[in-house]
Parts: C-alpha cells; structure tokens; sequence
C-alpha cells in the first residue's frame, strides 16, 4: 500500500493480563472502538510505529504527484490537464494532511522531510514506475488510486484520531482520482486502434506493481498482528489485494482489455478471482531503491527542496521583519 | 530492507507538538466555517512563515471543494489546551447534573407542547 513493510515493535501481540494497567486501559478503549488522542498516554511502540507508517504514506502522497505531473504539460486537451493538474494538487494536500498527524505524534516536519530525502524513510514502491504514455494516466487513477482507495477506507476507522479524521478528508477526494481515471481508460479503449494498444500496454504495465502495493503476505508477520491489534491496520494484505482483483476484473472486461494473468480467473467455490501474485523479488528489488525511477524521484525530491531553500528562508526574514517593524510602532 | 528502522525518532520525541523550530516555518491550526450557518471547525494545521500565507495555504490545502466561506488561523504554539489528565475533575461534575436535560422532568401530556 502507500505504506508497506511497516515494522511494529515485533514482539508479539501481548496479552491485556500481561499488560500493565496504563497499557491495559489503551487496548481496552481501542477494543471498544474509541479512538487515541495526541496528547493520551500511549506505548511507545504504538507512537513510532505510527510515524513510520503515516510518513511513509504521506511520503507516497508527495512523490506519487511526480509520474502524473510528468503529463501535466502533455494533456491532450485543456479540460485533461486542468482535470489532472487539479488530481495532483490533491495529492499534495493530502500529504500534507498526513504530514500533520504525524507531527501530532512529535516528529517535526523537517526531520520527516530529511528521512525521506536521505532515502531512511521509504514512499510506495508503485511510484517508482514510470509513466511512459497518455494511457497511463488513465491506468493510475483507475488501478493506482483504485488500490490506495481499498486500503484508505477502512483506515477511516484507525484507532489514532488525527489519522483517522485525515483519512476521512482524503477518501472524500479519492474517487475523483480513480474515476477520472477510468474515465480516461474509456477513452482511450474505445479509441482507435492505436489508442487501444496504449490502454493494453498501461494496463500491462500496471498491473503487477499495482498488486504489489498491498505488500507481501503478512499473514504470518508479528508486525501486522500487533498493528491490527492496536487497529492502525484493519486489513491483512491478502485480504486487500483479493478485493481489489475482484472489483477490478469485471472492469477490465468492461473496458474489452486483457489483465496480463492467463491463471485469473472466477473461483465459484470461494466466490472469487484466483490469479497469480507479482514477482516479490522485483517489489523488494525497487524498494531497495532499484526500481525504473528510483534514482530520478529522490533527484527530483532533493532538487525541489534545495531550490526551494531560498524561498522557505526568505519569507521566514520576510515575516520577522514584518513583525519587528510592528512592534516598534506599537 | 524496507521501513525505516525503530528508534529513528528517539531525538525527535520530545520536541512539543506546534512549537517552531529553528528551520520551520511556525505550524498553524486552521479552523474552517462552511456555508450552512455552523462555527468555524478546526480542520487540519499547516506550516506557514506568517498569519497571512497561512490563510493563503489554508484556501488551497483546506478548502479546494468549497467546504468554506471564512478562515481562521492561529499559531499552534499559542493554543492552550486541556490535558487528558484533568479529565476526571473538568468533566465528571456535570455527570449527577441530570437535571440539566429537560427530559429531568415528567410534564403531563395535558399541558401540550413545552
Ligand atoms: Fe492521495
Ligand atoms: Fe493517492
Ligand atoms: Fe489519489
């Protein structure tokens, strides 16, 4: 997902009789679905786990603006970039929302925006592909945003409130994302024959990565079971994963396009889709830092904020002067 | 191999939430009133060097779907905010106060309407 791999303490799910009483009364009140406010006592593990896992995924918001800004300049029509110019800003509200919960937890902006700068923070694996045609815009918004929608709603109900109430702000606006998207995929699938071939090859393309956005199997992973203890995941991977191939199958075919699995296909008896999983080595390969684009988003990241440097200082001395200069009339 | 590692953040903990820091532009709390006649609700914060750059993010980051007609910001840092500890004291006073709520009273249906 927008965060994958995310380590807890690793310890195991305790048990309420082997916590203390602090502890006891924090899982109590989010087994009874009340929600964890900034200033609560909660453990330490809860509190960086949650770093990690909500500034990697406001991480992903940010660099995720990246592969579709790419086409802004190159929209077909003037209706298409406004469309899309407007679906990135989004993206960039919404990690600044994200960026906001995670300093509820007392991690500063800068510190976050260094971690992911010097690559110690990681962002989604997904954008580090690049965007290599007009289709693809298509094939993000439906798949990319399409996937980030499964794991993004039922986090609308996490245990920590200021993530939950920026979840809630960022559904609001994601099917826009994913509609604009399949909107394009229309387009470009009823199209000419060329066209056509486009929107096959975006879906091509982004079929796989976009499977792995849900992570591995974690069915088995300590991790995962201590953060759906703490609920701040609501979800196993495969569980995600399973529900996106069954929304999304039946709109491939809508669209007359072949999803690149010859094993997917209606499973009557478990009322699903059975399909093939993605090559993990290659997920864990870009999330190494060797994906297609991996070198190019932390140039374009590092760039962005060093150009910017002078921009941030001069409005900080702009603003003190101001308030000097108001002070010494007052 | 993948997420960052545990204890990145040891540093950082105990800096307090809204306070600036020596490279940051100030953190802001932004509180939004829709068009329907309700109060400015508090809906996110920002980053911003000054009071009026923070209402002009606040439009862009807040209200890009005309959830408002009127924003208020206000430093972070200038916020004082009740403590979860005082809970018990602050809150627990108004709970054998029943007679607050007007259902407190059994009014003959004869009287009508009240
Ligand atoms: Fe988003
Ligand atoms: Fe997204
Ligand atoms: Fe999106």
């Amino acid at each position: 997902m927008y965060a994958q791999m995310i380590k807890s303490t690793g310890k195991g799910v305790k048990s309420l009789d082997e916590m203390d009483p602090e502890e006891r009364a924090f899982q109590e009140r989010i087994n009874a679905g009340g929600k964890i406010e900034p200033k609560d006592w909660m453990p330490d593990g809860y509190r960086k786990t949650l770093i990690r896992q909500i500034g990697q995924h406001a991480h992903s918001e940010i660099v995720g603006q990246l592969p579709e800004g790419n086409w802004i300049t190159r929209a077909p029509t003037l209706e298409r970039k406004a469309i899309l110019l407007a679906k990135v800003q989004d993206e960039a509200g919404h990690g600044l929302y994200l960026y906001c919960a995670a300093e509820t937890l007392g991690v500063s902006r800068d510190q976050l925006t260094r971690d992911l700068l010097s690559g110690k923070m990681k962002y989604s694996s997904i954008f580090n592909y690049p965007t290599l045609t007009w289709a693809d815009m298509g094939a993000v918004g439906w798949l990319v945003d399409g996937a980030a929608i499964m794991n993004q709603v039922p986090l609308q109900r996490t245990s920590y409130g200021p993530y939950a109430r920026a979840m809630v702000r960022i559904c609001k606006e994601e099917s826009f994302h994913q509609r604009q998207g399949f909107d394009i995929m229309m387009k470009m699938a009823n199209g000419t024959e060329a066209q056509r071939r486009m929107a096959q090859d975006a879906l091509n393309r982004f079929w796989y990565p976009s499977l792995m956005m849900f992570g591995p199997s974690d069915k088995e992973s300590v991790h995962s079971a201590q953060s759906m203890a703490w609920k701040i995941k609501m979800n196993t991977n495969d569980e995600l994963r399973q529900k996106f191939v069954d929304q999304t199958a039946p709109q491939a075919a809508y669209l007359g396009l072949t999803i690149p699995d010859e094993h997917l296909e209606w499973n009557e008896e478990r009322g699903s889709y059975d399909f093939s999983e993605p090559d993990w080595d290659e997920f864990f390969d870009v999330l190494q830092g060797n994906g297609p684009c991996s070198v190019d988003r932390m140039e374009a990241r590092n760039k962005a904020w060093d150009d910017g440097r002078w921009v941030r200082e001069g409005l900080l001395a702009h603003a003190e002067k101001k308030r000097a200069r108001k002070m010494a009339a007052e | 191999m993948s997420s960052p590692e545990s204890g990145s953040y040891d540093a950082t903990e105990a800096a307090p939430h809204g306070k600036p820091r020596a490279t940051e532009w100030p953190l802001w709390e932004v509180f939004i009133r829709g068009q329907h006649g309700l109060s400015h609700r508090h809906v996110g914060s920002l980053h911003a060097a000054d009071a009026e750059s923070a209402i002009k993010n606040a439009r862009d980051v807040y209200t890009r779907r005309n959830e408002g007609v009127s924003i208020w910001v206000v430093e972070a840092a200038a916020i004082a905010a009740s403590s979860p500890e005082e809970k018990g004291p602050l809150y627990e006073p108004s709970n054998d106060k029943v007679y607050r709520h007007p259902t407190f009273f059994d009014i003959p249906d004869d009287v009508g309407a009240m």
